[in-house]
């Protein structure tokens, strides 16, 4: 459906190229959405969050942010809070993997770039867990599904998924198309599930985040979970909502009791016309591996998304001093931030003493994935991330889903 | 019998001709292709193998993942694209990749799309009048 889109004077005058070309850029493109979707107008919008690594870029992509900060310095600076999502290269670790200068000269290109235009390095998807979480109401441009599912369903902000290019745009006007989750119409519960057991591990919540993801199907359709017995800890809704949105393009979730758009399960149940949908424990089971003890394993990856300062310390605790097998890899991800804290608390090294690394500022699929586990002859993947699992098949890959305690067990024994 | 003629409810981009590849399937570049060879590299996937490259891309919905967004023009500038996507529903951040890579796009047809359009058959796609034609040969 298209429509003639309400902009204000400020809008028309980016659009008629007054304010640059990198704002003139921003809003065609943004119009462009705004009329394919039916949106009325803009909403302003508090934070960007880009996705920007080089892998998804390109050159063409690469090119059209140098030309951006190509622009002078008054129409190429955001004017909004802008923030970024991994990058593609891990400096600290690229030659080890065997990765050419061509990758890391690639993405420092992008990071001069996006640096020159005032956007903040902070290259992690767990922003609403580190760098500023959201509040209800707020509405946001974040660029990662699994920071928008999150902050949509846990905080109440308002976010659809917003793409690396839509995402600098929203930095470059402050303003986003209003449709979609940025409506009231559009955040009410369509389908109910019914959970009759209570998840145990990460990986748990994010094989029933993928299951629901399957069976909602689409990123206009709203789940309503009820059942749920207490509250889940952060990281499990991390978990949960990043694999809900990897496989089912999900932007939200209501947990009844839980998040702050459920605590009206009468409201909920009167929304939603189809019949409830019950999640069995054999549901969330058949995501897992079907182990055999003869699978060598290549690689270990904690990632998708990136770990927190507690998982870290699980994956410590679990490893418990021993070494890593010396034909498999245990890689961690983490935003700088929380390699800094794991750096300060002693973390990071006890890791590196059993033959693990720690990544900062990357997640594994970003990472080139593809070339990655070429250099190193990486094949089997085994991870606890439901979102990993799903995404990294179509790199060559053939990954595994298993519990944290498995994971690491697999590390040191080499085989799954 | 005249040619069949699907109506869509929004499209962007120019006009184009060309044969289809389609599949009860959905569709993410980041997940599903290898980009470097122009084929769908996901085991999983129904399209697995096949070149998408010049193809009008027939599919049910987006999965997850925003990379797609700046995959689309990669894809156009290398000469490793689709000629257009359909697909029976988009989400935002195909709607955004297509914008920025200047590829046709159309969704929400009265019909499942992917049923009706079946890989080989040559079709025209206008995202200006919202119709999609299948030409009979």
């Amino acid at each position: 459906m298209t429509s003639d889109v309400k902009l204000t004077s400020f809008e028309k005058e980016m659009l008629d190229g007054r304010h640059g070309y990198p704002r003139q850029w921003a809003m065609e493109q943004q119009l462009k959405v705004a009329q394919f979707f039916g949106a009325e107008d803009f909403v302003r919008v508090t934070q960007a969050h880009i996705m920007c690594d080089t892998e998804s870029l390109g050159e063409a992509g690469i090119l059209h942010v140098e030309k951006l900060a190509g622009s002078r310095e008054e129409h190429r600076n955001v004017v909004i809070p802008a923030i970024t999502d991994p990058r593609g290269i891990e400096f600290n670790h690229y030659r080890r993997f065997g990765q050419s200068e061509e990758f890391a000269t690639r993405e420092q290109r992008v990071i001069d770039a996006l640096q020159t235009m005032g956007v903040l390095m902070t290259d992690t998807c767990i922003n609403y867990q580190t760098v500023a979480p959201p509040v209800f109401g707020e509405h946001l441009a974040f660029g990662d599904t699994g920071s928008v599912i999150y902050a949509n369903s846990v905080f109440g902000a308002r976010s659809n998924f917003e793409g690396g290019p839509a995402a600098l745009s929203a930095a470059l006007t402050g303003c986003v198309p209003r449709y979609g989750y940025h409506l009231e119409q559009y955040r009410q519960a369509t389908h109910h599930y019914r959970i009759d057991v209570r998840p145990r591990t990460l990986s748990d919540w994010g094989a029933l985040g993928a299951v629901i993801g399957q069976k909602v199907g689409s990123y206009w359709n709203t789940p309503w979970i009820s059942g749920i017995d207490g509250s889940p800890t952060s990281d499990e809704l991390k978990h949960f909502g990043a694999a809900m949105a990897s496989y089912g393009s999900v932007p939200l979730f209501h947990i009844e009791g839980v998040t702050p758009e459920a605590l009206n399960s009468d409201k909920l149940a009167n929304q939603i016309k189809e019949s409830p949908v019950n999640i069995t424990r054999s549901d969330i089971e058949q995501m897992y591996a079907k182990v055999d003890r003869s699978v060598k394993v290549d690689v270990v990856v904690f990632a998708a998304p990136q770990v927190s300062l507690f998982e870290v310390q699980d994956i410590v605790k679990i490893l418990n001093g021993r070494l890593v097998n010396g034909s498999t890899e245990l890689l961690i991800a983490t935003s700088p931030e929380i390699k800094t804290a794991c750096d300060r608390f002693g973390l990071t090294a006890q890791l590196e003493q059993c033959g693990a690394t720690v990544l900062s500022g990357v997640c594994f699929y970003q990472m080139y994935a593809r070339e990655l586990g070429q250099l190193n002859d990486w094949k089997t993947l085994v991870s606890n991330s439901a979102k990993l699992v799903n995404i990294i098949a179509g790199y060559g890959y053939e990954p595994k889903l298993a519990t944290m305690q498995q994971c690491i067990d697999a590390a040191v024994d080499g085989v799954l | 019998m005249g040619e069949p003629i699907f109506k869509c409810a929004a499209g962007m981009g120019e006009p184009v001709t060309g044969v289809a590849l389609s599949a009860d399937d959905d569709f993410s570049a980041r997940y599903d292709l290898d980009r470097i060879r122009g084929v769908f590299s996901r085991p999983a996937h129904k399209l697995y193998g096949q070149s998408y490259v010049g193809k009008i891309l027939v599919l049910n919905t987006a999965k997850g993942g925003v990379a797609t967004a700046w995959m689309l023009l990669d894809m156009v500038s290398r000469g490793l694209a689709p000629a257009a996507l359909i697909l029976n529903s988009a989400n935002p951040i195909m709607v955004q990749g297509a914008a920025f890579a200047s590829l046709p796009l159309m969704h929400e047809f009265e019909v499942d799309i992917p049923s009706q359009i079946a890989t080989g058959d040559l079709v025209k796609v206008d995202p200006i009048s919202r119709h999609l034609i299948k030409t009979v040969c």
